[in-house]
């Protein structure tokens, strides 16, 4: 028999994520199985492993390892006020709704290397909302989230960032907010101070704030059914009462297991209001 | 999904092109009857910012249902489905969708192989797989992850493609795939899918 064969492949693939697991605590047991296959297929290429056990093997024994099989396994695309229709939505819909309080909290979760959240930070900032409002950003890979800290982004991806603050309904020049220096954008420090930058992950960490707008884009197209629904459960038992909760252009509350806890508030944008 | 490896019949189907693919389909979809039984998955290359506008003009053109595939939906017979534009559409083994923003496959996402790749993960021999016109090589290695887990292989005939790259990138990656003309493959595809007797009916 073929040692090649889809099935022990497979049986392989479940042991790394196992091993993973059960050696370094990072959780990739309900991950989508078939983009995590594709991913870890990358990563055994990168480390010229023949076969998932050798790579097993090479990240059991060689600590330095994992971060680096952590860059091929978490997802990090994205962009300054990516799907500028989303944060128009936010200020025409949902800003207006949060003035109403006089303190806010907001959950970015997986937060990535930080755009989604210096988006938010601008956006609050321009509808006036920025001083009374705690960020809390939060992400499985530490990596990417000493990035967010950083705020540093090639200055080639700016033109990009600009024309989708535009056209977000942005009421100041995205150049206001950053410095250039050296091919970089290193964007105004002032604009995290009121963030809390935190290593959490969605597959097993528990509720830690209670916020009234949970921002978690892309995110969920990587877990499984079950797993969208413990992070969807945990943004819920995060949200106050008529809370909002904001998603990825292609992610819906549709097929989650507490889409009735969640009245669409713009079913276009993906963004959702908890019942009360 | 045992049972039906073992009679090699065919469970779903996967479609993949790039340019002058929107013709192809135009030409071939609207050729498989309402009844046609199986889910069929499409990955055209289209730019990142469009809005998905071909799964309404093609559901007007088609008897059969099409739509824009939905992350983690469950898979349905006689529905095709496709990639949204910027987003890679995967099959799962528990038969539903996954999308992803992974990195590109040759400059596309949505890209042809991976679609592929999976979706011969997940039906192995009970899978069937087309590759249509483009100018491109993605889906070369997808249509012979289609034929490696023995599922059937089908090119367009690079002498009627809009651009002979893509299929004719394929057949050197899957010599075994049968070649046809467009024209030819809307039935050929019903007789894969129906039993004989109702194909028979059609024709």
């Amino acid at each position: 028999m073929n040692i090649h064969t889809p099935q022990t492949e497979d049986i392989e693939l479940d042991l790394l994520v196992e091993a993973i697991y059960r050696k370094y605590h990072y959780d990739f047991r309900d991950y989508s199985a078939a983009s995590l296959k594709r991913r870890l297929l990358q990563a055994r290429e990168h480390f010229h492993c023949q076969t998932f056990s050798a790579l097993q093997e090479r990240v059991m024994h060689d600590t330095d390892l994992l971060p680096k099989l952590l860059g091929y396994l978490t997802i990090q695309v994205s962009e300054m006020f990516r799907d500028p229709t989303f944060f128009r939505a936010l200020r025409e819909q949902v800003v207006p709704h949060l003035r109403t309080y006089p303190s806010l909290k907001v959950w970015v979760a997986g937060c990535s290397a930080g755009e989604e959240l210096y988006s938010l930070a601008i956006l609050f900032r321009e509808e006036g909302l920025e001083e009374r409002t705690m960020f809390y950003a939060t992400d499985i890979n530490t990596t990417a989230l000493r990035k967010a800290e950083a705020g540093v982004y090639d200055l080639d991806r700016i033109a990009l960032f600009t024309a989708n603050h535009q056209k977000s309904g942005g009421k100041s020049s995205l150049s206001d907010y950053y410095t250039a220096a050296y091919g970089a954008a290193v964007f105004d420090k002032s604009l995290r101070k009121r963030t809390v930058f935190s290593d959490h992950t969605l597959a097993s960490d528990a509720v830690f704030a209670e916020v009234h707008l949970v921002c978690c884009r892309n995110v969920l197209i990587y877990f499984n059914r079950e797993l969208q629904d413990r992070a969807v459960g945990l943004f819920k038992d995060s949200l106050v009462r008529r809370g909002f909760l904001g998603l990825g252009a292609k992610e819906s509350l549709h097929f989650s297991a507490h889409a009735a806890d969640f009245a669409e508030l713009n079913r276009e944008e993906r963004l959702y209001q908890k019942r009360a | 999904m045992n049972e039906s490896k073992k009679r090699s019949h065919i469970q779903a189907l996967v479609i993949g092109g790039s340019a002058g693919a929107v013709g192809a389909l135009m030409q071939l979809l609207p050729g498989l009857p309402g009844g046609f039984p199986l889910p069929v998955f499409i990955v055209i290359h289209l730019p990142p910012d469009d809005k998905g506008t071909l799964a309404g003009l093609l559901n007007s053109q088609c008897q059969m249902i099409v739509q824009e595939a939905e992350d983690k939906e469950p898979i349905r017979p006689g529905v095709i489905s496709l990639a949204p534009a910027n987003y890679h559409l995967l099959v799962e083994r528990d038969f539903s969708f996954s999308l992803s923003q992974d990195d590109p496959v040759f400059y596309s996402r949505p890209s042809i192989d991976v679609l592929f790749e999976s979706a011969a993960d997940a039906y192995g021999s009970a899978l069937a797989g087309v590759i249509l016109t483009g100018a491109s090589a993605d889906g070369a290695r997808g249509l012979q992850a289609v034929h490696r887990a023995g599922g059937r292989t089908f090119v367009q005939d690079p002498a009627t493609a809009e651009v002979p790259t893509m299929p004719q990138a394929a057949l050197a990656a899957c010599p075994q795939a049968h070649v046809l003309p467009l024209s030819q493959l809307a039935r050929t595809l019903c007789a894969l899918a129906l039993p004989t007797e109702l194909h028979a009916s059609l024709s």
